[in-house]
């Protein structure tokens, strides 16, 4: 059977950070009241690249690292909110920046799950035969969609890419399981990026809602419900035991609610991995760009059994298990 | 029954001794909790009892909580 392989992972940080004293400075907010709230101390926050910019970087690394020609990619996949247009697409925009001339390449908007969907798309591609290699990036400039006068939101974001490369294999690792949901009745409860349409015959009232506009227990409520459950349901689906997980990586929007998710799972926090309290929430680009941290801390081994896990926006939730 | 429940729920979220909290402990003043523990605090009361609370900020004291239960599960 075949199935797609994680060859390489990678991410791309702005290089500029802001703690909680420098947005005190900004919004009338408190390093104590951050922290304890959100478990965040800084973000990086960009203050000039786009999110096709970080993706490039975070792409190029991770093809120079594995030594893939460009011309071998078959397909880009960028799970994000954030793209520098509507299109082209940031993922074409990486094609063209890279050569991946062979590539076919799309944007897929599912938010803070939306690098978890991108990896089971691509892994579909792979699966069905005709792709071999694809690049599937996370990648957010999120501080263009926050508003930067409430106190209560802009506080939680930060910026970044990341991304793996996917190869098929016939090996039986990679990805092993998928679970993954919407709940788009229940999509009013986290919503950023509404456009006007400002066209002369238009009769609307104007909509609002550029900026990213959250109900927080709405959000609190559904992340620390539904996540336990999905992870449940990989483990028993696939008779894996929680002993045999070496990290579970979550979607970094908040401390607290991955605390409330660790202990309904029963499972030992330091299985949890975290890097919130440096990136900030980055919607899309969390997962790889935690999944990047651990590798470069030396701490993901081949053969590893791992649970990826994102929830946000749509709203959204999916959670792999992947053997690395 | 429901005061018992709610104050073991409490004391369990927010690492209290149940002893301490009586129907007019404020959960927020007298036992300082934040709105994610209030949400906690909320979801758990809803798990258990069954209801739907629709804003977790009706709730200001242990006895406001028993009273919602005993209202909604009458």
């Amino acid at each position: 059977m075949t199935r797609s392989k994680i060859v390489g992972v990678e991410r791309e940080l702005p290089e500029f950070t802001a703690d909680n004293f420098d947005l005190s400075k900004i919004v009338d907010t408190s390093d104590e009241w951050i922290t304890s709230r959100t478990g965040i101390s800084r973000r990086h926050i960009s203050t000039e690249q786009n999110t096709s910019d970080l993706c490039i970087a975070a792409a190029e690394r991770l093809l120079k690292k594995a030594g893939w020609e460009p011309e071998t990619v078959d397909l880009v996949i960028v799970g994000t909110v954030t793209p520098d247009y509507q299109t082209p697409s940031t993922a074409c925009l990486v094609q063209a920046a890279l050569n991946l001339e062979n590539a076919f390449c799309f944007d897929l908007s599912a938010a803070c799950s939306g690098f978890i969907y991108s990896l089971s798309a691509a892994d579909k591609f792979i699966k069905a035969g005709g792709v071999k290699r694809a690049i599937v990036l996370g990648g957010e400039t999120l501080s263009k969609i926050t508003d930067w006068s409430d106190r209560s939101t802009c506080v939680l974001f930060g910026d970044g890419a990341g991304g793996v490369l996917l190869e098929a294999t016939e090996e039986d690792c990679g990805i092993l399981f998928e679970d993954i949901h919407s709940d788009g009745k229940k999509g009013e409860a986290l919503t950023a990026g509404y456009r006007e349409n400002r066209n002369p015959y238009f009769k609307g009232e104007p909509h609002g809602g550029e900026f990213i506009e959250m109900n927080g227990r709405e959000v609190f409520t559904f992340a620390t419900r539904k996540v336990p459950e999905s992870i449940k349901h990989v483990l028993e689906a696939t008779n894996t035991s929680p002993d045999d997980i070496k990290y579970v990586v979550l979607h970094q929007a908040n401390t607290r609610i991955n605390e409330v998710i660790a202990r309904k799972l029963k499972m030992p926090h330091e299985k949890f991995y975290s890097n919130i309290e440096r990136t900030g929430n980055t919607s899309g680009g969390s997962v790889p760009i935690a999944l990047a941290d651990m590798e470069s801390e030396g701490i993901l081994e081949k053969g590893d059994k791992i649970i990826i896990s994102g929830f946000g926006g749509g709203l959204t939730w999916a959670t792999m298990l992947i053997e690395l | 029954m429901i005061f018992e429940k709610i104050r073991t729920i409490i004391a369990d979220v927010l690492e209290v001794d149940p002893e301490t909290i009586t129907l007019e402990t404020r959960i927020n003043d007298d036992l300082k909790a934040d709105s994610l523990d209030l949400f906690k605090i909320v979801n758990e009361i809803e798990d258990t009892f069954n209801i739907k609370i629709e804003y977790a900020e009706v709730i200001e004291t242990v006895e406001d909580a028993v009273k919602f239960v005993e209202e909604q599960t009458k």
